[in-house]
């Protein structure tokens, strides 16, 4: 098995920042503020983005709306290896009912994670409206869902991985294009 | 019909005869036995160069099911099992349907061994009617009908007071009681051994004390009552302890092993609950079948026998707590011995033929078979380079519920002559030419 | 994924295997919480609940993490059984197998029952009890209920006490814990002790109040009516006088040290009724973690294309 190889970096820390200052704006603007909106971050990266992306808005409105995370796990149609620890797991300390929900994720790629999480998410209850912002689209959908606000468009191969690495699970913030492990 | 047998190793303790002969046959006795003895005309001649050639083979502890689980084994097809396993005599066990427990159930079984025509059938009667354990059987009608010995085999006569009135009652026709050792207060619901396997599988346990307490009370009614004991299917090192003591105090006493109480012990036993490891009594620990394998050895245990307990699919493949106990015994039992203990040089041939020819007879007051001039054809030729795979196919048993199906054994009987027929010839069986009753 | 392709004894599972049913069922629990409890995570997979003896604890848990996992099931057993009227187990399986489902959950009175469903059919089989020999549900939920009261399981030193021998709970939870590093005493009348505890590799004693102060968690089993046979106890009432959980003996446990039970109680024999209901009792602890590890195992089992083998 060949291990995979770093091609490039698409975005550095400072780059990712930006992405986020520049979304929070558009989610204020579609929403005509912050009022009413609320943040659920996928597990996991999207989970730490949601959190960075609510101090952008604050910083902006004033008022930093609430953010929980949601673990789609259950509702994917594979198993994964490691299921989230529940301190990572899906924890949302709000009624999501007649919320104007965004769901935050790190990568849009196939679109079968979103699915999972708009099917997890109507479990919870009934929101008025879902948005959904991603740090990076890399194309490639197999299901019809497109994101709201999008940090970077990233064209890719199926031969690649694109990754975004952040804090608390990696050391650096960044978007990388890998290759991926060949058997 | 005549046969000579050439170059055959002809091993027999009794006669002192453990070296290459030429042995021939004529009609249903040994004419000569002798080195490069010439072919009478029309003999057939049989190339028995490697091969060794014993008194014929017994198994005094066989189950045939016939009369009344046909299904199972009938009398005929446990002959060939026999035949096939390289048996001339067979002592089968009364729990039929109806019990043999009166002379008519006796010739019944003699009747249907010369229909079979394979080999001699040896009923066993029972001690009991119906192995109630509570009415003395017409033992004296069975005795003159032909029964070589008596048991309650499947169960322990429960009373002691019972067992010795039947061992009392015995006595006068000077036969053996072979006794199922089996104290059921102590073994109520036990499947497996108690103890390791009990614990490890969930299952009620039979423990050794079972079986040992009762081989205790039955030497000491072998001492009140002076008839000649055997204890059936010994399993453990204690029951072996008594019988060896009793045998030093010069009583009555012998016993009999299984091959799988040797070649087995619970440990064997896997989560699987492989029900043809479930056995009566139970595979015991591997420190008993190791004593039981010395007691082969050393004189202590008489014979080798196999329980051949045949039990139809539907009786096996279910859960082991319901499964029937017992496996299929007759056509193994001989290549077990010669690949465990034989071949590898851990047993002489003349203990093998003691174990397997001499002493079975001893025990059952059969007349002796000797290799030497006038006896009667019973006659073994085992192949020591045979390799025989045990499968469903090549048991010859109407039941397959064998511990060694899939197995590899080393050394099998060739060729078996009974009264001087030919039954088994290069292995197989051989056709039986059908005649009115 | 776990390491086995089935459930059928606690032996078989590794500390890893344990370790994710665990955290699984910790991940379960929050669903077991919303308004909706419940996640389409086996949605169209068939799991057949075969009770070849009647449960009702165990057999009500697995029908509602089924349930809660959106499974279609289908229970079957007691008077609905052919097993009943006759039928080898070989063909009541053959006969469901025919049907195609995907898993079956079996509970039976025979030892190695779930054992030998696996050699006819090449669905996933869950142990829900067989005979005396194990009980591996149960010794997950116990486990987590240990687990989730003290945060962790090794060196925890737990006291399996009653109805040893009759006891498919023991069976499993002692491996169970062994696995985890915990120290188990079983502690039970004579007639009712393992035939062999050198197997499990523990001590074992008749002396209740001896252990009682020394122990972290006091196990009490139930005293196995429906399995004794022949008397090996005299009556209730020496029972619970010589082994039955009182506020005697309560009160002399470790201030931190809990009580389980797998149910049903037999309450005033093994257990009085005022200890049942005490603050150090668990019992309704591990019933709500009956259904969360149930729900993990099924998951880790059958969810997803994988239907749990690693390769």
């Amino acid at each position: 098995m060949e291990q995979p190889q770093l091609k490039a970096q698409i975005m550095d820390g400072q780059a990712m920042a930006r992405a986020l200052t520049r979304v929070a704006h558009e989610i204020i603007e579609r929403n005509e503020g912050a009022d009413g909106i609320a943040l659920v971050g996928i597990v996991r990266r999207g989970a730490a983005l949601a959190p960075l992306l609510a101090d952008e808005i604050a910083k902006i409105e004033g008022k930093r709306p609430p953010v929980g995370s949601l673990d789609v796990s259950f509702y994917r149609d594979d198993v994964r290896r490691k299921i989230a620890p529940v301190e990572f797991g899906t924890d949302i300390p709000f009624d999501v009912d007649g919320r104007d929900i965004i769901l935050v994720d790190d990568v849009l790629y196939t679109g079968r994670t979103i699915r999972a999480a708009l099917d997890a998410l109507i479990d919870l209850g009934r929101p008025s409206t879902v948005q959904l912002a991603v740090m990076v689209d890399r194309g490639h959908r197999e299901l019809p869902i497109r994101a709201d606000y999008v940090g970077k468009n990233v064209p890719s191969s199926h031969e690649e991985d694109v990754r975004v690495t952040i804090a608390p699970y990696d050391e650096t913030n960044a978007v990388e294009i890998w290759t991926k492990p060949t058997e | 019909m005549a046969y000579l047998l050439k170059g055959a190793h002809v091993v027999d303790p009794q006669v002192g005869l453990d070296d290459v002969r030429d042995v021939l046959i004529d009609g249903d006795k040994i004419a000569a036995v002798g080195e490069s003895l010439d072919a009478p005309e029309g003999a057939e001649v049989i190339d028995a160069t490697g091969k060794y050639l014993v008194p014929g083979l017994v198994d005094m502890h066989v189950h045939f099911r016939d009369p009344g689980f046909e299904y199972k084994e009938t009398i005929e097809t446990g002959a060939r099992a026999a035949t096939h396993g390289g048996f001339t005599d067979v002592a089968t066990m009364p729990n039929t349907d109806p019990v043999t427990d009166n002379g008519a159930e006796v010739r019944y079984q003699i009747d249907r061994s010369r229909h079979a025509g394979l080999c001699h059938i040896r009923p066993i009667g029972a001690l009991t009617v119906g192995e109630k354990g509570q009415t003395l059987a017409e033992i004296g009608d069975m005795v003159m009908e032909g029964a070589v010995a008596f048991s309650d085999d499947g169960h322990g006569v429960q009373s002691a007071g019972m067992m010795r009135t039947c061992m009392e009652y015995v006595s006068q026709f000077g036969k053996v009681v072979s006794a199922h050792c089996e104290v059921e207060s102590l073994t109520t619901h036990g499947v497996i051994n108690e103890g390791r396997a009990s614990t490890r599988l969930g299952m009620f346990g039979w423990p050794a004390l079972g079986e040992e307490l009762e081989i205790y009370r039955d030497i000491e009614l072998c001492r009140m009552t002076g008839c000649a004991l055997h204890i059936a299917h010994i399993s453990t090192e204690k029951g072996l302890e008594l019988v060896r003591a009793a045998k030093a105090e010069g009583l009555p006493v012998t016993c009999e092993v299984t091959p799988h109480h040797l070649f087995l012990c619970e440990d064997d036993i896997t989560d699987a609950y492989d029900t043809n490891l479930k056995m009566n009594p139970p595979l015991r620990t591997a420190a008993d079948a190791a004593a039981l394998r010395e007691g082969i050895l050393d004189g202590s245990i008489d014979c080798i026998v196999t329980d051949h307990a045949p039990h139809a699919p539907h009786e096996k493949d279910c859960e082991w707590e319901i499964a029937f106990f017992g496996i299929v015994g007759l056509e193994t039992s001989l290549p077990l011995m010669l690949t465990n203990l034989v071949l590898p040089g851990t047993m002489s041939w003349s203990r093998l033929v003691e174990v397997m020819a001499v002493n079975p007879r001893r025990c059952l007051r059969l007349p002796e078979i000797r290799v030497e001039a006038g006896s009667t054809a019973d006659l073994t030729l085992i192949d020591p380079a045979a390799e025989v795979t045990v499968t469903e196919d090549w048991l010859q048993s109407r039941s397959k519920n064998s511990a060694w199906l899939g197995a590899t054994l080393k050394g099998a009987a060739s060729d078996v002559f009974v009264a001087g027929r030919h039954t088994l010839t290069g292995g197989e069986v051989t056709p039986v030419k059908r005649v009115l009753r | 994924m776990l390491s086995v392709k089935h459930l059928i004894d606690t032996t078989s599972l590794t500390a890893d295997d344990i370790t994710q049913i665990l955290d699984t069922a910790r991940s379960f629990s929050e669903v077991n919480k919303r308004a909706i409890k419940k996640v389409p995570a086996l949605r169209g997979r068939t799991i057949v609940n075969l009770f070849l003896e009647p449960s009702t604890r165990t057999k009500s848990s697995f029908e509602l993490a089924e349930k809660r996992l959106s499974a279609d099931s289908l229970s079957m057993g007691g008077a609905t059984s052919s097993v009943v009227k006759g039928e080898s187990l070989a063909d009541t399986i053959e006969t469901i197998d025919a049907m195609n489902v995907d898993m079956f959950i079996c509970r039976a009175k025979l030892a190695g029952t779930p054992q030998k469903i696996t050699e006819h059919t090449d669905a996933i089989v869950i142990n829900a009890g067989d005979g005396k020999h194990q009980h591996p549900t149960q010794a997950m939920l116990d486990l987590y209920t240990i687990r989730e009261n003290f945060g962790h399981l090794d060196g925890l030193k737990v006291a399996i006490v009653g109805d040893l021998s009759h006891s498919r709970v023991c069976g499993s939870l002692v491996p169970a814990l062994k696995t985890m590093g915990a120290d188990v005493t079983l502690v039970g009348p004579p007639t009712f002790q393992v035939d062999d505890p050198d197997y499990y590799g523990v001590p074992q004693t008749a002396d209740l109040d001896a252990v009682i102060p020394e122990m972290d968690v006091v196990y009490m089993l139930r005293v196995q009516l429906e399995r004794m046979e022949g008397a090996a106890i005299p009556s209730r009432r020496e029972y619970n006088r010589l082994w039955g959980l009182d506020m005697g003996r309560v009160n002399r446990m470790k201030p931190e040290a809990i009580i389980c039970h797998p149910g049903p109680m037999n309450r005033g024999m093994e257990i009085n009724a005022d200890v049942a209901d005490c603050a150090r009792s668990r019992i309704l602890d591990q019933v709500n973690a009956g259904v969360l590890t149930r729900m993990a195992e099924m998951y880790l089992l059958l969810g997803g294309e994988n239907n749990g083998v690693s390769a």
